[in-house]
């Protein structure tokens, strides 16, 4: 397939960015996203120009790196979907396709479509871990949690911190990955000891960074390529307020 | 297996919960607290307001009513007008948060499952505080026509405000009339989020119910604005004080 690719170009956070054409004559409906685009680099290094700079790891939907926003969706057109993990089968031949980094203040570009997400490491260093010691590692099941609990936690700790929820949303808030981060300890007995001083620490630390503040129009869970509910943000609004209130 | 140490215990603020409404999640639960309030408010208003179905006798009685009670009505007054200003401080304060939380914009934005009522709350909003100011100039001041407001009736004792001949003569002006319509739908788009919003701030999210809430919520905001919006449709039709 044909393919015309509009690319944000950066040198670094100091320098101003825009947005480079290229075509793709000769892209395959097989190639995921990024195998696009490293396609697309072989052709500039073969012609001497730089390389496209973008992130990724896995390839396979489960480390969080690759952070596109694909026609003006993170991650692209595909639901439930990592870009890493979206194929160019859901394009037409003759497309644009206009390709830019996540966009938010605490998330600065560092080069192309490359962007620092230590902001989201330092939400996790305020509280996003168990602490106490707990010992050796238990016996399977020792510990016992209701099923309904266990799936509940579960579904929040799918989160792989990829921040598309603050890409998608409107005000660039961090509170769907946050709640997430709060959530899979809070339904666990093991994260029970600093379950009130980690909501707190870690919304003190989201609003320090600079993220926005939510408004409830929920395009962060259409956007998360785990499909994590909107419900922990309510749930962590309510922790906060606990939290808060018994400081 | 070692005791656990116990945790040293949490620092405490300086001024108690002044940290909780200066943050986000804090101040968007003042936020819904205070639409809440607004939110009641316009509900009883519409109570009242639907007595002109009744006729001049039961509107303008209520009207006496309410004004032999000037200590009910400035504490409510004096409520509604901190529950609004704590409203605006906290929205726009927010507003203008997240705005600076995305410096450099997309080229391409394409919504995922946000309703535009969702992201047109602060305009919505806007056209609803215009609408306040107007609408008391209007009906609670007397600027705006204050030969309705001068209207009175005669009673048994003396004389009284004739609040229903006051709306009926605003209403009669195609561009009043359209000017509380408008107004009302706006209203509904903001309450069409608004209302479902409110419980998720506040903390309640479940899969069976907030579907039900959504729901529930637009409801109530079409049925506010149907409510309200019929009275100046009433009197152009000439279905409330007759055919001018
Ligand atoms: C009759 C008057 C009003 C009522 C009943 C009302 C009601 C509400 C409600 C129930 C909410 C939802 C709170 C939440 O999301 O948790 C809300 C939010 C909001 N209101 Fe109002 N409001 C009124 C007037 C205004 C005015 C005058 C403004 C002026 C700008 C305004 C701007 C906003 C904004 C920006 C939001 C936040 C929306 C968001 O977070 O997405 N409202 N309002
Ligand atoms: S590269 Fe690991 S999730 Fe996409």
């Amino acid at each position: 397939m044909r393919l015309t690719l509009e690319v944000w170009r950066q040198l670094d956070a100091q320098t101003a960015g825009m947005f480079e054409t290229y075509e793709v004559p000769d892209a395959s409906e097989h190639m995921s996203f990024l195998e696009l685009l490293d396609h697309l680099n072989e052709s500039l290094v073969r012609d001497g120009q730089e390389p496209i700079a973008f992130d990724s790891d896995c390839r396979e939907g489960i480390c969080g790196m690759c952070s596109l926003v694909v026609n003006g969706v993170p991650h692209g057109p595909q639901r439930a979907t990592t870009v890493c993990q979206l194929h160019m089968r859901e394009f037409n031949d003759g497309d644009r396709i206009v390709v830019e980094p996540w966009r938010a203040g605490p998330f600065p570009v560092i080069r192309d479509l490359v962007v620092d997400r230590t902001s989201f490491d330092r939400i996790i260093e305020a509280g996003g871990y168990v602490a106490v010691n707990t010992g050796g590692a238990p016996d399977a099941n020792a510990v016992p949690i209701g099923k309904d609990e266990a799936d509940i936690a579960f579904q929040a700790a799918v989160c792989i911190g990829c921040g598309a929820c603050v890409a998608a949303c409107k005000n660039a808030s961090a509170m769907l990955f946050v709640s997430a981060k709060v959530a899979q300890f809070a339904h666990l007995p093991q994260g029970q000891p600093e379950r009130k001083r980690r909501v707190r620490d870690m919304v003190g630390q989201m609003d320090r960074e600079g993220f926005g503040g939510c408004t409830n129009t929920y395009d962060c869970e259409g956007a998360c390529p785990k499909e994590i509910p909107v419900r922990f943000i309510a749930e962590m609004n309510r922790g906060f307020l606990a939290a808060k209130i018994t400081e | 297996m070692k005791a656990t140490p116990p945790l040293p215990s949490l620092p405490r603020p300086s001024v108690p919960l002044l940290s909780y409404v200066t943050s986000t999640i804090g101040r968007k639960t003042l936020v819904a607290i205070t639409g809440l309030m607004l939110f009641g408010f316009v509900i009883m208003h519409l109570a009242g307001n639907l007595l002109i179905y009744q006729g001049p006798a039961a509107l303008n009685e209520y009207a006496a009513f309410l004004k032999s009670k000037p200590a009910v009505v400035w504490a409510g007054r004096i409520g509604l007008l901190g529950a609004l200003s704590v409203h605006l401080w906290g929205t726009l304060s927010l507003a203008a948060r997240n705005r600076s939380a995305r410096p450099v914009g997309y080229r391409m934005r394409r919504t995922i499952v946000s309703t535009l009522s969702s992201r047109t709350m602060v305009l919505t909003g806007f056209t609803i505080l215009a609408f306040v100011v107007y609408h008391l100039l209007h009906f609670t001041v007397g600027v705006t026509h204050p030969d309705h407001h001068a209207l009175v009736e005669a009673t048994a004792t003396g004389t009284r405000h004739d609040v229903f001949a006051m709306v009926v003569a605003g209403f009669r002006e195609p561009v009043v009339a359209s000017i509380y319509i408008v107004a009302q739908v706006m209203l509904a788009v903001h309450l069409s989020h608004g209302v479902a919003s409110t419980v998720q701030t506040l903390g309640f999210n479940h899969p069976t119910f907030t579907p039900l809430v959504k729901r529930g919520g637009i409801t109530v905001a079409v049925l506010l604005a149907l409510g309200n919006g019929s009275i100046p449709i009433a009197v152009l039709a000439g279905w409330i004080g007759g055919n001018a």
